[in-house]
């Protein structure tokens, strides 16, 4: 929107690379002052990397970036915030057990001799919510956040530090469509009074309503800049494979009249914990999907976990093929042939540091073993068959599943679980920071487990995905069922229901969305 | 297995394995440094490469090495093990006096038995507890060293003097002119090697100390596991107590004292991973020889011994960060 203006931001001839790997080549980009530009690509493309250069996280090897016309080189995030650069990483880099102002002020406080000179911090907060709107209250804990409030926080810090640029990677991945939305609508505030926004997002729908312009990577080129005005969803996954694909979510097949019950829950409760489960019924059947919608925090986690034993329940119990588990625990839940991917990969999904076979491996140990040893081909032909089914791309079985990319290394959850051959199979956000290709992918590996006649519920932030990929729809508000849809339930009305009647969704940016086809079962 | 789902259309720009250059260095940089030291002392002295000295070597190793062993099971699981010095001396202390009752042999086999269950009650402790090992290891290990004290009554515990000779079996030559300690620490440490590398035991060990959570989800009882990795530890210390007191022809409670962190730095310099989850136990084994060679080198060389602590000291940060800058540079 603003072409004729000096950039802010130049970038000339960028390269990075790790361990002989180009992640990098010869970057060009000129970025205007008040611009909110996106970066988008597959996982691995090069995109976060990009960012980090222009944030200061990460050293370009080759190359150089000019911040309005002065060439600067940036070693540390202490050059980076004299800069005026902000970056705001998935991870945060809050320090969780400080107040929000403390956090604020991180490392800039205000001092008197020495002495923190509270009321001057104070000031400056209050200065700073009155600019950005926010409601946060300066003396809650960052860790009783919720994770929308977090990254406000983040982005009160960098506005605290005079960031003129602020660069935000995947900011929206762990929020809730509600917080979604203000999020969005604070880039563009941001954009308005000046400060120049980067952003790194999977969400094409998101990227086009809120980027002035952007850049499409692919494989460590930049392969278009543009105005975003001017690309659709299924124009940016082109520049971004190098071709059409399809982005079309599978539907699963019907689910045959006599398909037996394979998990059922009834009175599932949870009263203790920061967010408690109340009394849930449910009742999955053989070929069926289930999905579960709600707002993070909805308890949604805590219900799978629940299923699985992984918590323990207060109340209420699950059945597998008509059989209750007695006494639940992951073990128990796993030989009536429950099978649970979790939310988060790297916490509670893989051993990072350990290989992509031992991962695959970890959950049927003793299917392969003879007097306690593991029997190595056995074990390397199950790997490796699992491992094609899923299409885990790895070279080298026994490199860290930490090297992989976030698609690759969910396909390996994923192939750890089908190893044991499941009959209900719990997904807690089967794609989350993952790439388009690999998405569509570990969809079509839902639907065609339901196809073998497998119990699927699904969990996911991702409303479209969970309406197209279930059969029926729970939605989960403060750990109840408050409602239950069909699977060509209109969005709004899925949304209305998991916010409560008390608090109207907000409109979302991502109306003309739609790359979703949901035929009727 | 035939699960059979189809791969849906891919991109093959998602497809990119990344290898791990420097990798190899990491893996075997400090078996390299070993190697260097051993032909450095093997041209700079005559006296290195004699049977004599070899011998002499290995036995001295024997001690920390099993300690090493022991470490460095619990390190791979993700916990400290502070109380092995502790147990090391209770077990000692438990192997004379029981021997003075039933014989040497008897004695030796209550000692490890005494180990078992010091290092199963040291799992229990912290696992039920649910304190940080570090802290829940450091307050036991002050019990169990107060329980050598009561004991003992505060004396040094003998066999009885029949029993003397006998007693001192663990410094006999065996097989290849080697002294028995030496022999029992190479067979625990190939079995233990086994243990780790080849079992579903191992397996869970690397899982538990790589990621607690992810092994909880995966139906691995992180609790037993963390338990058997400080038995195991336990039974290694009640062995490194027997060779101690076979040496001394006796125990005592202020036996082997600060022993532990030396079996931690021996776990470490090999290449371990304090976090977790990496490591094996070959390399507590070089991390063993290593230290053990830099004070036989300092005495061949006729130095200082002055300077070994320093030295000793040194050569484990130097270790520690060249493992940290690979890393680094591997990712």
């Amino acid at each position: 929107m603003t072409e004729r203006t000096a950039p802010h931001i130049s970038v000339r001839g960028v390269g990075k690379s790790y361990g002989g790997v180009s992640v990098l080549r010869g970057i060009d980009l000129d970025i205007a002052p008040g611009e909110v530009h996106a970066l988008v690509g597959e996982n691995g493309a090069g995109k976060s990397t990009l960012l980090k250069v222009l944030g200061g996280a990460v050293r370009a090897d080759a190359g150089e970036v000019s911040f309005d016309g002065a060439v600067t080189t940036m070693t540390s995030p202490r050059d980076a915030i004299a800069q005026g650069v902000s970056l705001i990483t998935q991870e945060g880099a809050l320090v969780p057990a400080m107040t929000v102002l403390d956090n604020v002020v991180l490392g800039r406080w205000r001092a008197r001799a020495g002495w923190v000179a509270r009321g001057a911090d104070r000031a400056v907060f209050d200065a700073l919510l009155e600019r950005t709107g926010f409601d946060i209250d300066p003396v809650a804990r960052v860790k009783d956040l919720s994770t929308g409030a977090q990254q406000q926080v983040e982005v009160l810090r960098a506005l605290a530090r005079g960031a003129r640029v602020i660069a935000f990677d995947e900011p929206t991945a762990v929020l809730t469509e509600h917080e979604k939305a203000g999020l969005l609508q604070l880039m563009r505030d941001l954009a308005a009074g000046g400060t120049t926004v980067l952003l790194v997002s999977h969400f094409l729908d998101e990227v086009l309503a809120v980027a002035d312009r952007l850049t499409v990577l692919r494989d460590g080129d930049l392969v278009h800049t543009g105005d975003a005005a001017e690309q659709t969803p299924a124009s940016l996954v082109r520049h971004m494979v190098g071709r059409q694909v399809d982005v079309l979510y599978p539907a699963p097949p019907p689910v045959p009249d006599d398909a037996p019950v394979l998990l059922e829950a009834v009175g599932l409760s949870r009263s203790t914990g920061p967010r408690p489960v109340h009394d849930v019924d449910l009742r999955v059947r053989a070929g069926e999907v289930l999905g579960i919608a709600g707002l993070v925090g909805s308890g949604r986690s805590e219900l799978l976990h629940l299923l699985f034993g992984a918590d323990a329940a207060t109340a209420g119990t699950v059945s597998v093929d008509g059989t209750p588990i007695t006494r639940p625990s992951p073990r128990a839940a796993m030989a009536a042939g429950v099978a649970l991917v979790p939310e988060s990969r790297k916490e509670q999904g893989l051993v990072l540091v350990r290989s992509i076979a031992e991962n695959t491996a970890l959950a049927s140990l003793t299917a392969r073993a003879r007097a306690g040893f593991v029997r190595r081909r056995s074990e390397r032909t199950a790997v490796e068959g699992v491992g094609r089914s899923t299409d885990v791309r790895a070279a080298d079985p026994t490199a860290a599943v930490g090297a992989l990319s976030g698609g690759n290394q969910q396909k390996v959850l994923f192939a750890k679980w089908l190893l044991r051959e499941p009959r209900v199979l719990l997904v807690d956000e089967p794609t989350r920071g993952v790439d388009v290709a690999a998405k569509t992918q570990l969809h079509h590996l839902v639907v065609d487990l339901a196809r073998q006649g497998r119990a699927v519920v699904v969990v996911s932030s991702e409303l479209e995905e969970v309406l197209a990929l279930s059969h029926r729809v729970l939605v989960l508000r403060h750990g109840r069922v408050v409602g239950e849809f069909g699977r060509d339930a209109p969005r709004e009305a899925v949304v209305s229901l998991a916010f409560g009647d008390d608090e109207q969704p907000d409109e979302h940016p991502d109306e003309q969305t739609a790359p979703a086809e949901r035929t009727s079962a | 297995m035939s699960t059979r789902t189809t791969a849906a259309p891919t991109s093959a720009a998602s497809a990119r394995p990344r290898s791990r250059p420097g990798g190899k260095v990491r893996d075997y940089g400090i078996l390299v440094a070993l190697v260097a030291i051993v032909v450095a002392l093997s041209f700079s002295t005559d006296t290195f490469l004699t049977r004599q000295n070899l011998v002499n070597l290995l036995d001295q190793a024997s001690v920390v090495g099993l300690l090493a062993i022991g470490a460095t099971i619990c390190i791979l699981s993700g916990v400290f093990d502070l109380t092995a010095s502790a147990t090391l001396a209770v077990s000692a202390i438990v192997g004379v006096t029981v021997g003075q009752q039933v014989g040497v042999v008897g004695g030796f086999v209550a000692a490890v038995v005494a180990g078992a269950v010091l290092g199963m009650l040291t799992g229990t402790i912290v696992v039920k507890s649910r304190v940080n090992s570090f802290i829940g290891t450091l307050a036991t290990s002050i019990i169990y060293r107060g329980m050598a004290v009561v004991i003992t009554a505060g004396a040094i515990a003998y066999p009885l003097t029949d029993q003397a000779e006998q007693f001192g079996m663990l410094t006999w030559p065996s097989v290849f002119g080697l002294t028995s300690a030496t022999v029992m620490f190479l067979v625990v440490a190939v079995a233990a090697s086994l243990l780790v590398s080849s079992t579903t035991f191992g397996r869970r060990l690397y899982a538990v100390g790589g990621n607690a959570e992810a092994a909880r989800l995966s139906g691995i009882r992180t609790d037993r596991v963390h338990i058997a990795a400080f038995t195991i530890s336990g039974v290694c210390a009640a062995l490194a107590g027997l060779i101690l007191a076979s040496r001394a022809g006796s125990a005592q409670s202020s036996m082997a004292t600060g022993y532990d962190l030396n079996a931690i730095a021996a776990a470490v310099i090999g290449g371990t991973s304090i976090l977790g989850g990496e490591g094996a136990v070959w390399r507590g084994v070089v991390g063993a020889l290593l230290l053990t060679l830099i004070g036989n080198g300092f005495n061949l060389l006729g130095w200082d011994t002055t300077y070994l602590q320093v030295t000793t000291g040194g050569l484990i940060l130097l270790a520690v960060t060249v493992d940290g800058v690979l890393r680094r540079r591997a990712r």
